[in-house]
């Protein structure tokens, strides 16, 4: 049984988001294989810790894959609500690109997985505008259900998530994410003095990790516009 | 401003008198949910939160105007709310201090923005008494400071935001930042030691003293005058080089300055100044050219 915890994220309160941190994770290959098979019962979002910044910034891109399935299904991109969440977080257009820059590799040890409570619609007299592709809330997920079936298939290290769920960004690679989304500064920038001497240093990285978040929520709320 | 009107403008039929909501709200949102902040002429604000529930933010909502044609009415929305979304992100990757954009849906009409606590530079201009003391009147000639260096950074990009009045610069309040991961004990090394500072205040909190150390007005208007200064609404702003563009923003804030407090010129002056410093090279050449747009516009309301 790995521990889930389940977010609430305003507006769509009806629809609750189990997400589970995973870390030495030892069967990444075999995840990903699931996943490439398109396995069912493998319908989650893996995600690759390292480029996860924070909780809102995996919360952001959940709310506009939960959006587009199902309030604005003209902006979908993808086929699935999950590979929709993995688009979402990429500043890329390229639905591959954002696979292998935010989902796991063979070789990824830190993992997070995310489960959206959605399931095609079976009421299939939707009007023709969703192209019976209409989705709807699917009450057999729980954080139980989740819970049991990651701990079942995931060979890694379940670990708990607090409230906040502030343990999703302290896999981070932060270099790595200012990259992918192209924001400057950071560590050896010119004119960026190091505030780690003067005894406010965890107070001005928190800052500029704010302002990062800041900017990366922007892209991605922007992206495709 | 003031020519005489050639034809007898369109204007929107009255709003209905009701105590129910006017506007069907775009999907997620409810009125339940949301705390109506202000209702202008082209968009609606309300307060709520995102993405957690202790994450507060602003929706900006521009409902349909149904005395337009629906298709175009909806490609000047989205036209118009993809450019304020668009000109937020981009300045504040270039830090100029701006709310952040957390969410947006161009289809219907809406966007989210991060909530700043704090006061318009009008409403703070508005309870400014002078003769508070020295101290204060120095704080305030160092917020206008602020918010000339925080157009000029914006100038300095290239962009020229458009509808710069007092109540479109915001003055955030200062926030103790969470001290449960902090364990420095910051002591008389701050570089501000001595002033009343919000690090000080800050410092003082953190030492466990039940309140800041007395202050000669340590009011909560006297800590905002130590906030950030803010740029918000971003819908009618250009991309521009022209130092007459940027010279017309200035000119608007400066109208907007005069109209507000009689006291004014001489803090708007602190604002030019700082402007000279901030932004760039091509300042000094803005600050030239709005002599130009003064008299202009002082010859255009001669003429009534
Ligand atoms: N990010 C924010 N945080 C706190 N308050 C805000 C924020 N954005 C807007 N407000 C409040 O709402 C008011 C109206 O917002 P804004 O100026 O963006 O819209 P507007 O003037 O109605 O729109 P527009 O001129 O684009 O049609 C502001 O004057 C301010 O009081
Ligand atoms: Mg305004």
């Amino acid at each position: 049984m790995a521990s889930v915890k389940t977010f609430t994220l305003p507006h769509y309160e009806a629809y609750p988001v189990h997400v589970a941190l995973f870390t030495d994770v030892t069967n990444a290959p075999f995840l990903r294989s699931q996943l490439l098979d398109a396995n069912p019962d493998f319908d989650y979002a893996f995600l690759d810790a390292s480029m996860i910044l924070s909780p809102s910034h995996l919360l952001s891109a959940t709310f506009l894959a939960l959006h587009t399935f199902l309030s604005a299904p003209t902006r979908k991109k993808t086929r699935t609500p999950h590979s929709e969440l993995v688009f979402r977080l990429s500043p890329n257009n390229n639905i591959g690109e954002s696979y292998k820059k935010f989902g796991i590799a063979d070789n990824t040890a830190n993992v997070i997985a995310v489960k959206l409570p959605l399931c095609p619609s079976t009421s299939t007299s939707q009007d023709a505008s969703s192209e019976g592709n209409g989705y709807e809330k699917d009450e057999a997920i729980t954080a139980e259900s989740v819970g049991k079936h990651l701990g079942d298939v995931v060979k890694g290290t379940s670990v708990g998530l607090r409230e906040d769920g502030d343990e999703l960004g302290a896999w981070c690679d932060v270099e790595k994410v200012r990259k992918v989304y192209k924001l400057g500064g950071g560590e050896g920038q010119k004119g960026k003095k190091s505030g780690v001497a003067n005894g406010h240093g965890e107070e001005k990285e928190g800052e500029e990790k704010k302002e990062m978040e800041s900017v990366i929520l922007g892209t991605i709320a922007l992206k495709g516009s | 401003m003031a020519e005489a009107p050639i034809a007898t403008p369109i204007e929107p039929p009255p709003l209905p008198h009701t105590t129910r909501p006017l506007h069907n709200l775009p999907p997620p949102f409810t009125h339940h949910a949301l705390e109506p902040l202000t209702q202008g002429a082209e968009a609606l604000v309300y307060k709520t939160t995102f993405l957690t529930p202790h994450t507060p933010v602003v929706v900006k909502y521009r409902p349909p105007k149904p005395y337009r044609h629906a298709t175009l009415d909806r490609r000047l929305t989205k036209q118009r709310l993809l450019a304020e979304a668009r000109s937020l992100v981009r300045v504040k990757r270039e830090g100029v201090h701006v709310p952040g954009v957390l969410g947006a849906d161009w289809e219907g009409g809406w966007l989210v923005l991060e909530f700043l606590e704090g006061r318009s530079v009008r409403g703070v201009l508005d309870g400014w008494v002078k003769g508070r003391g020295e101290e204060e009147e120095e704080e305030m000639k160092g917020l206008m400071r602020r918010v000339g260096k925080e157009i000029g950074k914006l100038h300095g990009l290239g962009v020229c935001h458009g509808d710069l009045t007092t109540s479109n610069i915001m003055v955030r309040t200062p926030t103790f930042i969470s001290t449960s991961t902090s364990t420095s004990t910051p002591t008389a090394s701050s570089p501000l030691h001595g002033k009343q500072t919000p690090s000080t205040l800050r410092e003082a909190a953190m030492c466990g003293d039940e309140e800041p150390p007395p202050h000669p007005s340590s009011s909560s208007s006297s800590l905002l005058l130590h906030g950030d200064i803010y740029l918000i609404d971003f819908g009618l702003t250009t991309s521009s080089i022209q130092d007459e563009d940027k010279a017309v923003d200035l000119y608007v804030l400066e109208r907007a300055f005069a109209a507000t407090h009689p006291a004014a010129e001489p803090l708007f002056h602190q604002v030019l100044a700082s402007y000279g410093e901030w932004g760039g090279k091509g300042a000094r050449s803005v600050l030239r050219r709005l002599e130009g747009v003064r008299l202009r516009g002082r010859k255009r309301s001669m003429l009534g």
